[in-house]
């Protein structure tokens, strides 16, 4: 190991195996902005890759808090963000639109946005206080579903179905995975199939029901809401095995693709990058994801393992569904896929998960080390 | 509290959870989780793989019926040229807006920025709305030709705001002369839904592309159309060429020559001025049509984007029946024009030319007179024809029996219907006992016979036909007329008259002009070329006033017929002028002007341009000064445009029913004096019994 010895310490200890897939895919990212942008850095690509070096930054300096003082925030930030939500609600309801970000003058915040994050990180925190004895317990359901019910009820009001189902997705893994009942999911999946086609009629709203009845006949409508889905699956198609080449898409160059360098970026990059390109994207996902789960499972204690594993199945969430929604597997979703599509608020959420996760990493070596 | 919490739970609860148990179930669930994970990415990557590998084929062609727009260049028209070569019908260059408004987003937005884009007026707003409203499918819908630079630019860099709109560079049909080959020419349009479904060639709904809609442009489509070229580009979503990726040039259609003579045709029918009339000039020599008009007219170049509806409106309320093609359509009764035909027709039946009749102002037939126009006392063939005494003819007439007139009026073409491409032809009646058993039931009686002779009751003809029967007596043979040129029969055969006869006939039509006869005030100013004819006054109603009085619908038609030179007919002429009073009044200074410009233009340009001045310029620009007052006057308030079919009908079953003798009981004496020629003396006119014409009715229901 003569190498490490001669890199100083503080750069060795960095989380390297994750830092460079991860930057691999964001300078790819760039790469397909830069040319969904007709060969140009602005105004994507750039602004892509400086917000990832920021955000990177931000994460590598969140993995260094300590866990008793992620642990003490919890509840506090919780508490922050929602009152931050309830403010947008009121501020939407005064200027008369659906407004869901703060303007905080150098960019803007979507509290939303933060809430993925948070919402694991305060299951977390609840399942680690409860008594193992009380988690079987239905009654302390109650609180663990108004700490979801609030943030998320705000969120799909907005209405944001999408970042809605991503907050309620975050909280229900960390509650799977706390360890209550299998009966009690069998029970909830069951109810939620009987309730499905009752909120369908009655809870969403006519254009979601729209993207629902597109998504399960694009043909049907194939100028309208159709469009997106098969504009994409025809970049992604046309790709083939090894895509039309760099700057040749002619689907995103020519806008038949919809939103080509943020929610449809994937099929952006798949016109010109091929199959190749797309394992590539899945690769890397695949790598992160497994380092998020092993970090989890390799971590010390009931905390750390909670929110290590209910970051990742964030970013898990991100991914799936917009990969599912640009090859036509879901309907069609405002949700970005993350390190690629250009988007402030996303990258921030998905750095916020990594940064959390590699200071789980970095609480198991320590704990380690204290235990050996 | 949580002690406290934890005490109470775990006595209710029952089960007791350690957290060694959790632990465990939290390495299961994870494993499980991670496994959905891999397991949907799996998915993902097989799903991907299916649509970029084994539907690879089916997206790349759609990709590239995307990327790849194909599209038609409509092919340049034949050109339709007079005998002299001259465009009568051409292709000009211009800027064009189309819109498909299938492909609209926002209809109201689009048309309401076009309109701003080309400054529209609220009337041709209104319109385009109109022709929007009417399409079907694919069909564009022309929304301006003609475009400047500047608007064409202004369209071109706003439409990714407006889908559906196409700018283009093509060609535009154009008449040059306007009006004035409306009725022989006919004109384009875009082809409507019903032609596009008889015909599903992707050319019709190409946005610019014309079909002919009437007269030679619809005969010959086929001929004229050529073969489109096409142009593949690449275009944005939007539908904004990135770049040409190749083209195939169209092949123009081929060119039609005519036997008319462009210069003439445009002469006669501005010469025609503010009447309501038809010109129609034949070739003596090869029977070739050298002008077919009839005035007023449409223009052509305004069709060809589709009629508006003040243009419409102005269309059916003209009294003038713009729409009518008079020459072959409009059914006139000849009048005393008929008198050099039954001059020959007597002479078949053996009466003698220097026979001498008397005219003492009229003839009794049984309990009946029928009155002359004037005393004209002794006459024999030629002076009847030369001075239009009606007693003369009444007189043989009677004698001979109308039948042996009818065949010779057949055979100088009255009556026939002429082998021509374009509008369908009208072709009358020439009488005689058994038509009149057909239609009426009713046996021929002397008064039908004494009426017919002087070609009143029931006979009704075309101009065409009255130009092919002078051309006929004018030459001596059975000419037949045509319109393509280089097509001429080699010789027509000689008609079954002796030189002597046509010799009478051609004396008393010399007569009429040169000598002391009805028509001497139109005597060409040409030197020894001279001109023989024949004026003609023909009833419409009851004698109410004679000759110029009482309103327009109700005065006499005028007729004129002449050939000249008289030495050796080249040119014969009809000019049928409707309700312009005596035939010697409207017609024959017509067709004494449109003959001078046969033989010196420059002299008969001359004396037309100063006559436009009293009448407001040219006809073209006579029907702008009209538009514009309906435009004033009417805005947007005009009914709606028929649809392209009922144009088109309207056009094709014009007629002046006014001509038309529809009562039985024509026991009619009223007849027509020419104008009171100095010298003799009018006979009071019998205004006992009333003409039963129908009164005129106008020939296109509104829409």
């Amino acid at each position: 190991m003569k190498i490490r010895d001669l890199i100083p310490g503080p750069i060795a200890r960095q989380p390297w195996r994750i830092i460079v897939p991860l930057t691999a895919l964001v300078f790819f990212g760039a790469a397909v902005l830069y040319s969904a942008a007709g060969g140009s850095f602005r105004p994507w690509a750039l602004s892509h890759l400086l917000r990832y070096f920021v955000f990177l930054g931000m994460a590598l300096v969140l993995s260094t808090v300590r866990r008793d003082q992620v642990k003490l925030i919890a509840y506090p930030l919780y508490g922050v963000v929602l009152f931050l939500l309830l403010l947008v609600e009121a501020m939407g309801k005064i200027s008369g639109g659906s407004q869901r970000w703060l303007n905080l003058g150098f960019m803007t915040l979507q509290p939303s946005e933060l809430m993925k994050p948070i919402i694991v990180l305060v299951f977390a925190r609840f399942y680690d206080d409860l008594p193992p004895s009380m988690t079987a317990s239905w009654k302390m359901l109650f609180p663990a579903l108004g700490l979801l019910a609030l943030p998320a009820g705000l969120v799909i009001l907005q209405p944001d179905l999408g970042t809605g189902m991503a907050i309620c997705f975050g909280a229900l893994m960390v509650i799977f995975l706390a360890g209550l009942p299998t009966g009690w999911f069998v029970t909830g999946a069951a109810a939620a199939a009987l309730a499905a086609p009752l909120a369908f009629f009655f809870a969403l709203h006519d254009y979601q029901r729209q993207r629902v009845f597109v998504f399960l006949d694009p043909a049907k409508d194939p100028l309208g809401t159709g469009y997106h889905i098969l504009q994409s699956s025809i970049a992604i198609g046309s790709g083939g095995m090894f895509g039309k080449g760099f700057l040749n898409g002619s689907q995103s160059h020519l806008a038949y693709l919809p939103e080509s360098h943020t929610d449809f970026a994937f099929a952006t990059m798949a016109e010109e990058w091929g199959l190749l390109g797309g394992f590539f994207v899945l690769l890397v996902f695949g790598l992160i994801l497994r380092w998020g789960m092993n970090t989890a499972r390799r971590a010390p204690d009931r905390f750390s393992q909670l929110l290590a594993a209910g970051m990742t199945s964030t970013i898990f969430f991100y991914a799936a569904i917009n990969l599912s929604m640009v090859m036509g597997l879901a309907p069609v979703v405002g949700i970005p896929l993350p390190f690629v599509s250009h988007g402030g608020s996303s990258m921030m959420t998905t750095m916020i998960c990594i940064g959390m996760i590699m200071g789980v990493e970095r609480w198991s070596k320590r704990g380690g080390r204290a235990l050996s | 509290m949580l002690k406290a919490l934890r005490e109470r739970f775990s006595q209710t609860t029952g089960k007791h959870i350690t957290s060694g148990q959790l632990a465990n179930s939290f390495d299961r669930r994870a494993m499980l989780i991670g496994a959905v994970q891999g397991g949907l990415g799996l998915i993902l990557a097989g799903r991907m793989t299916w649509i970029a590998v084994f539907e690879n084929s089916k997206y790349t062609m759609l990709s590239e019926s995307n990327r790849v727009n194909l599209s038609l260049i409509p092919p340049r028209r034949g050109l339709i040229l007079d005998r002299f070569g001259h465009t009568l019908a051409s292709n000009r260059t211009e800027y064009r807006v189309d819109l498909i408004p299938e492909r609209m987003i926002d209809a109201d937005a689009t048309v309401t920025q076009l309109g701003n884009l080309l400054s529209f007026s609220p009337v041709e707003l209104q319109d385009l709305r109109d022709k929007i409203e009417k399409t079907r499918g694919s069909q564009p819908v022309e929304v301006k030709s003609g475009l400047s630079t500047d608007q064409f630019a202004a369209v071109s860099v706003r439409l990714p705001d407006m889908p559906g709109v196409i700018p283009q560079h093509g060609f535009k049909r154009d008449y040059p002369t306007g009006p004035a080959v409306a009725h022989l020419i006919g004109y384009v349009g875009p082809a409507s839904a019903k032609d596009y479904e008889m015909d599903k060639n992707p050319l019709l709904v190409t946005p610019g592309y014309k079909i002919g809609k009437d007269g030679l442009e619809k005969h010959f489509e086929t001929t004229l159309r050529g073969e489109p070229g096409a142009r593949r580009t690449e275009v944005t979503a939007s539908g904004r060429v990135v770049r040409d990726l190749s083209m195939r040039e169209d092949i123009p259609g081929k060119p039609i020559v005519l036997t008319i003579d462009g210069g003439l045709q445009d002469f006669a029918a501005r010469r025609i001025g503010l009447e309501s009339a038809a010109v129609t000039v034949i070739d003596c020599v090869t029977g070739g049509i050298l002008a077919l008009v009839s005035m007023p007219a449409f223009d052509p170049n305004a069709f060809a984007g589709g009629i508006g509806r003040l243009q419409w409106k102005m269309l059916n309320e003209d009294d003038h029946i713009p729409l009518l093609n008079k020459a072959l359509r409009g059914l006139y009764p000849p009048g005393s024009t008929m008198k050099p035909m039954a001059s020959l027709a007597l002479q078949i039946a053996d009466v003698s030319p220097e026979e001498r009749i008397n005219c003492p102002g009229g003839y009794q037939s049984g309990n009946r007179y029928f009155r002359c126009d004037a005393v004209h006392g002794l006459m024999n063939m030629r002076q009847a024809i030369e001075r239009s005494c009606n007693t003369y003819f009444w007189t043989m007439a009677h004698r001979v029996g109308y039948d042996a007139i009818a065949p010779v009026a057949r055979q100088l073409g009255l009556g026939q219907q002429f082998d021509l491409p374009g509008a369908a032809q009208r072709y009358g009646t020439v009488p005689d006992a058994a038509w009149k058993m057909r239609h009426y039931k009713q046996a021929w009686t002397v008064a039908d016979s004494l009426n017919a002779s002087i070609g009143q009751g029931y006979v009704s003809v075309s101009p065409l036909q009255l130009a092919v029967m002078t051309s006929r007596i004018a030459s001596g043979r059975n000419l037949l007329p045509s319109l393509m040129h280089g097509q001429a029969a080699a010789s027509a055969a000689a008609l079954p008259f002796t030189a002597d006869q046509l010799r009478v006939a051609h004396d008393g039509m010399f007569n009429v002009v040169n000598g002391s006869g009805t028509a001497t005030a139109s005597k060409l100013q040409l030197g020894d070329i001279r001109m023989a004819g024949k004026t003609g006054t023909a009833q419409v109603r009851a004698l109410v006033a004679r000759g110029g009085g009482g309103d327009w619908k109700s005065r006499d038609h005028s007729l004129f017929v002449c050939y000249a030179p008289t030495e050796a007919p080249r040119y014969a002429m009809s000019v049928v002028v409707e309700h312009g009073t005596f035939g010697a009044r409207a017609a024959a200074p017509i067709a004494k002007d449109v003959m001078t410009y046969l033989f010196d233009p420059g002299k008969a340009w001359d004396s037309l341009l100063a006559m436009e001045k009293n009448w407001g310029g040219t006809p073209s620009q006579r029907m702008d000064a009209r538009y514009k007052a309906y435009v004033a006057q009417y805005g947007t308030t005009a009914p709606k445009v028929g649809d392209d079919e009922a144009v088109k009908t309207a056009i094709s079953t014009a007629e002046n029913v006014s001509a038309q003798v529809e009562n039985p009981s024509a026991v009619v004496t009223t007849v027509r004096p020419e104008e009171p020629v100095q010298g003799a003396t009018p006979a009071r006119s019998s205004a006992s019994a009333p003409s039963p014409s129908p009164a005129p009715a106008p020939a296109i229901a509104p829409q």
